[in-house]
């Protein structure tokens, strides 16, 4: 064993490096031998998992964004028949051709639920974190390998159970993806006991995922590869994992209450004397509704940083790489992302202004709420400050990275609004909200996701993806993004309201109506734009092999192979230097890799 | 034993026995440590809305009386000493390892498998007068709490139940190959083992006495 560097980081090779080729060969030729079940299937490889993770993700985000694009033609033409969809979707979802509320219900909570839990968090987490986590500190595997598989298998019934609710008598869980009480304990449709059931998997995955990512990046980095010379992607995940592992069980607690509200008929979300279609319900009460709020936003408040931190972590790779230049405020950019994690956990109640919790606490909160705005200006400032001075490629991960900047800005800027209590008395609940973050998590946290698709790809299959297509995509889903999400913020400004089924029966809503008909074009639009990336992303397998390091880049993951075997690095790397090594001057070439010794 | 396991991938990480150097612990202890503190939230949870719905009902329990005069404070006292028991046999099974005593392992880790099932026994007896009485859940919240929270500790306890189980039967085998990684699973289970002690610790004065 080598001493500790001044780093903090140590060796695990020294004495093991012996056993670690040994075991390697070995594996090597046993790799082969791996049925196909094993091998593709109930797979321990962390490459593989990622792989499983991000292809079922992107299934359900295509599941999610389709509910949408239904919802959307009921608000654009509210009442109008659907012809042949409204036939395929049958009599009791869309009674001759025009939407039921009841399923536009099912369609708004599902929405939610899809792209939050089974599209955003998964694809961000689960595939990339998976995929690139280990190869960027220069790991064989993650730390668990059958508790990496655990997770995958945990993720996909619940998935799956969640889909299948839509056939359940009654339909899915409709009250809203955030599924507040009273209503969604009184409701009789079994799709919401579902819901709860397929929710406590989903937690379950990420719990077991977040435990296997800190471990992981705690003990597994390679040697010299102390917590400065961490790319910041890794950082983005470490934190991430810490906010799934903390938040998450306090939802699994409320959904085990709500369980049991359901299912044993107590009264933990249910209060004394309520009366519902005129009479009073036969519960014992005594319960609160708002403590479902409460430990509800618990989670899903850390959550919003769980969906935009991954993103944060590819773009700061993207950047740096395109750029041709190192970060600007690597250290910083660390701090905040910690500060941001911290912070996280204090801001939940600023989804509760309106519930009359009390003036006291909705100080405090939107306190917080101001606070927590400082850290993440700095990681955009950062970010914009990294562009300046550099030799730009405007390949097609950076198109999309450098578009996350103004549109993550937009959707953080429009968020002060909503946390200071006095503008979010009329903004609260109405489409402004909707507008507010999807444009942090659809053309912001989406659109790092293409990033990081198109940067990794190579990796994962040695092919690059056609750059032509690439650039259509980008460009045609930027348009389109835009075209939904910003009329948005003048509907919610004119007061229209997120739930409504009919936006029309409002005169204010009337008056407005032809913005609904925009963003529902630009909405379908959207998915037109998504075909080009689709057959891109099949079609690129066919390519040529790219060479190795295609984009010239500093960090580890580029000393694997293009994919990497089993186990994937040839011997125990080495890191020799920060991770943004780019344009150093003295150099004979741009980009000095973390791997590389000394000449 | 790499090319026997389908999940050979074990054979490559580093750290699943000898410590690391910085940390100074093995994977699988970083690992129990942090699914622990996921666990201590999950409680949390459960406990904040016990607070809050006490805090919040005119008087506790709800349909007038003391908890202790509802809920059967012997019974509780032995499976207290029960699951204190469990924790001090189930560090003996370690510390039997650590000896290279396996026979001397197997009786105490047996131990405590029988104790938690004893606990589980009482704990039926328990239910089932209430049930009796015809005091389910729904009866009210004072039920409801009791009832869901130390069900979720009695789920707790069949999971050590199931875990120990199988590192005194099909998980002993460990022993033969790598003896140091099969004591630190057991460390690890005797971890998870002692934090359902610790909640019923809680659990009991706030539920039986208070």
């Amino acid at each position: 064993m080598t001493a500790p560097t001044t780093h903090g980081a140590t060796t695990h090779a020294g004495g093991n490096e012996h056993s670690h080729d040994q075991d390697h060969g070995h594996e090597h030729a046993h790799g082969h031998e791996l049925p196909f079940w094993r091998k593709y299937i109930f797979s321990v490889d962390h490459k593989m998992i990622g792989l499983q993770y991000g292809l079922t993700a992107l299934v359900f985000l295509l599941v999610g964004f389709s509910l949408m694009m239904l919802m959307r033609w009921q608000l654009a033409y509210p009442g109008r028949p659907l012809g042949w969809v409204g036939k395929l979707l049958g009599e009791n979802a869309m009674p001759g051709g025009v939407m039921a509320p009841e399923f536009y219900n099912q369609l708004g909570a599902m929405h939610g639920t899809i792209m939050v839990f089974m599209g955003i968090v998964p694809l961000a987490v689960g595939a990339f974190g998976n995929y690139v986590v280990p190869l960027q500190i220069g790991a064989p595997d993650m730390a668990f390998p059958r508790l990496n598989m655990a997770s995958y298998w945990a993720f996909l019934p619940g998935g799956l159970l969640m889909i299948y609710s839509f056939f359940m008598p009654g339909g899915a869980a409709q009250s809203g993806w955030t599924n507040y009480p009273p209503l969604s304990v009184l409701t009789q449709v079994p799709g919401q006991t579902m819901w709860l059931f397929a929710m406590v998997l989903l937690i379950t995955s990420s719990l077991l995922g977040s435990i296997n990512f800190i471990v992981t990046i705690v003990q597994l980095r390679a040697k010299g590869l102390g917590f400065w010379r961490l790319p910041f992607f890794v950082h983005a995940q470490f934190v991430t994992s810490f906010l799934l592992l903390l938040a998450f069980p306090p939802l699994e607690a409320a959904a085990v209450l709500q369980l049991m509200d359901r299912l044993a008929g107590t009264s933990f979300f249910l209060p004394t004397g309520l009366v519902v279609s005129g009479e009073q319900l036969k519960v014992a009460g005594g319960g609160s509704p708002l403590l479902w709020q409460h430990l509800f936003w618990f989670l899903a408040h850390p959550e919003v940083y769980v969906l935009i931190l991954p993103a944060m972590g590819i773009v700061a790779e993207v950047i740096a790489n395109n750029t041709r230049k190192p970060l600007w405020g690597y250290r910083l950019l660390v701090y905040s992302v910690i500060f941001l994690g911290f912070m996280s956990f204090v801001v939940w109640a600023h989804h509760m202004f309106m519930t009359g919790m009390g003036t006291t606490m909705s100080t405090f909160f939107q306190t917080t709420t101001m606070i927590i705005s400082i850290p993440s200006v700095i990681i955009l400032t950062c970010f914009l400050m990294s562009l300046y001075g550099g030799a730009i490629r405007f390949t097609t991960p950076m198109l999309f990275a450098t578009a996350f900047l103004p549109m993550f800005a937009i959707g953080g800027l429009t968020g002060l609004p909503l946390g200071l209590t006095a503008s979010d008395i009329y903004l609260h609940d109405t489409f402004y909200v909707i507008g507010h973050f999807h444009y942090v998590v659809a053309p912001g946290t989406i659109f790092a996701l293409f990033a990081g698709i198109y940067y990794w790809y190579p990796k994962a299959t040695g092919k690059q993806m056609d750059p032509t297509l690439g650039k259509i995509h980008f460009w045609l889903s930027f348009l389109c993004m835009n075209g939904i999400f910003m009329p948005m913020f003048f509907q919610g400004m004119a007061g229209l309201s997120r739930r409504l089924y009919d936006p029309t029966i409002y005169a204010h809503g009337r008056a407005i109506q032809s913005l609904n008909v925009v963003i529902s074009w630009s909405a379908w639009g959207l998915f037109l734009a998504q075909l080009p990336f689709i057959w891109n992303f099949f079609s690129s397998l066919a390519r040529a092999r790219a060479v190795e390091n295609p984009w010239s880049a500093t960090t580890l993951e580029w000393a694997a192979p293009s994919p990497p075997t089993h186990g994937n690095f040839p011997t125990p790397p080495v890191v020799y230097r920060e991770p943004y090594e780019y344009s150093v001057p003295g150099q004979t070439s741009d980009f000095h890799p973390q791997f590389a010794g000394e000449a | 034993m790499a090319e026997a396991s389908p999940y050979a991938a074990d054979a490559l990480i580093p750290h699943t026995v000898e410590p690391h150097p910085v940390t100074g612990i093995p994977n699988g202890k970083l690992g129990i440590w942090l699914f622990l503190a996921s666990e201590v939230m999950l409680f949390g949870a459960l406990f904040s809305t016990y607070v809050v719905i006490r805090t919040t009902a005119p008087h506790w329990p709800p349909e007038g009386g003391l908890s202790s005069e509802i809920l059967n404070v012997p019974l509780a006292t032995v499976n207290t000493a029960v699951l204190i028991t469990s924790s001090i046999t189930m560090v003996l099974s370690w510390a039997s390892l650590k000896m290279q005593n396996l026979p001397r392992f197997r009786l105490w880790l047996g131990s405590t498998i029988a104790l938690a099932f004893v606990f589980l026994v009482i704990k039926y007896f328990e239910y089932t007068h209430k049930f009796e009485l015809g005091h389910y859940p729904s009866h009210d919240n004072f039920y409801a709490v009791y009832f869901t929270l130390t069900g979720l500790h009695g789920v707790h306890v069949i999971g050590g139940i199931i875990v120990n189980t199988f590192l005194l039967t099909a998980g002993s085998r460990m022993w033969a190959t790598e003896p140091e990684r099969f004591t630190n699973r057991i460390e690890n289970a005797g971890l998870y083992w002692h934090f359902v002690e610790l909640v019923w610790i809680f659990l009991f004065p706030s539920l039986y006495l208070l």
